[in-house]
């Protein structure tokens, strides 16, 4: 097997945006904005000329689930996951606690949408995302 | 400073009309606010209007006169309806104008609607993965008040079933067939735990009001309810709000809350005396919420109001007794016009087999994306 595609193989696919998540020590931590004005905490990070007046801020690995939703049909552009409405597979949405910063919202990924309860221990993780333009990778939520 | 009544109402049934146009479903509701006032448009002096997906809503002038009157159009997300009375409501009580006109009408494709993450100041991303939904917002905002207050699936449903019934007694309705409470619980989830028979969706309409100040009212001989209070507030840091890619963990009042006591206190009214309520339904979730933020109830007493009916026709405090949007769909422009519209006809004893007896003071509110709420007070 050459290097190049043992390179290939191995590389994450690339961030579906820079500077939303990070990984440090094999675990993902979103990447939020502490405002210098008053430490107000929000995710994502602010770009563009409001980010100036933020400070970018790693979240835990951990945090509890604090509500959730089933997306149960392909929503319209602008989602990109490669397929259509028959290929379509209903996921989950919800938003984790990560307590005295912020609460952040994105995909949960779980066998079983029967088994989230409000609550619960979570810990973000990295997924691979496939698209039309190729496979990326976001952040997602997974029971701990 | 004068007061401000409604002399005239008018409608666009809501639904789908392939035929027909949004910008022609507005026009026929102004056309109908003018003869139930019994005034022309030529006495109109100023008018705000909004229409989300059907156009600017001042293209109505070419149909209705080119008058050379203020026209103003209003867009303020599903508030905008609920924002062009208010709008109407200052313009009177300042002491500028007597007599006006707002007027809302939408036509929206079907599904859901798709929103564009950069018109919202968000980043691509947020939409491309799947969570620039509405009704995921929705979905997530009931899935914690049920949690926290112990609201069980059954009120849910309880509420959509509620709304089909009534909506079966309005001539202006989309949806005027009861559902029975099965159906509606074992219906496919759209967005857990709401059904679908428990989701609204985007439809097509129109709705007018005519405005005028006591004053012109007595001059011109007319009638009409008082609009005792009315208010649109915006989100507070730490309100949880459609499109929020994060939350603060200090959490606040809703703008609905805020809204509503900024319209009790200027009405000098409190909820025990209002006799009918129309309140913001984009589905079941939203009606039991708003029932609590619009002070009518504490957390968690849904349950046991819903479970004997006191929402109900008949009951203590009918609420959306047009079967709100659940049963009429929303077009947006239109909706929170058609909420004043319907408080208008049950405080006129217009409402027939739907008429909450001797009603005089109605209540409306519509929320809106990003994060607003419009909050209507009249007394008959």
């Amino acid at each position: 097997m050459s290097a190049a595609v043992v390179a290939e193989s191995e590389a994450p696919a690339p961030p579906i945006a820079e500077g939303v998540f990070t990984m440090r020590n094999g675990q993902a931590h979103l990447i939020a904005g502490r405002r210098k004005s008053d430490g107000r905490m929000r995710f994502p990070m602010p770009t563009g000329a409001q980010a100036e007046l933020y400070e970018p801020v790693e979240l835990p690995n951990a945090g509890r689930l604090w509500s959730f939703t089933v997306q149960r049909f392909r929503p319209k552009a602008p989602y990109a996951e490669a397929g259509d409405d028959r290929s379509f597979r209903p996921y989950a949405v919800g938003y984790v606690e990560f307590p005295g910063a912020v609460i952040a919202e994105g995909r949960i990924v779980v066998d079983d949408f029967a088994r989230l309860r409000i609550g619960m221990p979570m810990r973000t993780v990295v997924e691979p995302f496939a698209t039309e333009r190729g496979v990326v990778s976001i952040y997602a939520f997974r029971p701990a | 400073m004068s007061d401000v009544h409604i002399v005239g109402a008018g409608i666009h049934p809501f639904g789908r009309h392939p035929d027909t146009t949004g910008l022609d479903q507005g026009v026929h509701a102004v056309r109908e606010a003018l003869a139930d006032a019994g005034v022309e448009w030529p006495d109109i002096q100023f008018a705000f209007g909004g229409s989300s997906a059907a156009g600017s809503a001042d293209a109505a002038l070419p149909q209705l006169g080119l008058t050379g009157i203020q026209f103003i159009n209003v867009s303020n997300g599903c508030a905008t309806g609920g924002s062009s009375l208010l709008s109407g409501y200052w313009a009177i009580k300042s002491g500028e104008f007597d007599l006006g006109v707002v007027l809302g009408f939408d036509k929206h494709p079907r599904g859901a609607f798709n929103a564009d993450p950069e018109d919202s100041g968000l980043p691509r991303w947020y939409g491309e993965v799947g969570m620039m939904l509405t009704t995921q917002f929705f979905g997530m905002k009931i899935r914690r008040y049920m949690d926290l207050h112990g609201i069980s699936p059954e009120t849910l449903g309880r509420v959509a079933e509620k709304a089909f019934e009534n909506g079966a007694r309005a001539p202006h309705a989309w949806r005027r067939e009861p559902v029975d409470f099965e159906t509606i619980m074992n219906a496919p989830m759209v967005s857990d735990p709401l059904t679908k028979f428990m989701f609204c969706s985007p439809a097509e309409g129109g709705a007018a009001l005519v405005l005028a100040s006591d004053k012109k009212m007595r001059e011109l001989g007319l009638s009409g309810p008082k609009i005792m209070g009315a208010a649109v507030r915006t989100r507070l840091n730490g309100s949880f709000e459609v499109f929020s890619p994060s939350l603060d963990v200090e959490r606040a009042p809703s703008p609905t809350q805020i809204a509503s006591k900024a319209a009790y206190e200027m009405a000098c009214l409190g909820p025990e005396d209002i006799d009918v309520a129309q309140l913001q339904d984009t589905e079941s979730g939203a009606e039991i919420m708003h029932m609590a933020e619009n002070g009518f109830c504490a957390d968690g007493e849904q349950e046991q109001w819903m479970a004997e009916g006191r929402t109900r026709l008949g009951g203590r405090l009918p609420i959306n007794t047009d079967g709100g949007c659940l049963a009429c769909g929303e077009p947006i422009g239109a909706s929170g016009l058609r909420q004043v519209y319907e408080n208008v006809q049950q405080l006129r004893g217009r409402a027939g087999d739907r008429q909450v007896e001797g009603a005089k003071i109605a209540y409306s509110q519509v929320y809106g994306a990003p994060g607003l709420s419009a909050v209507a007070v009249l007394g008959a």
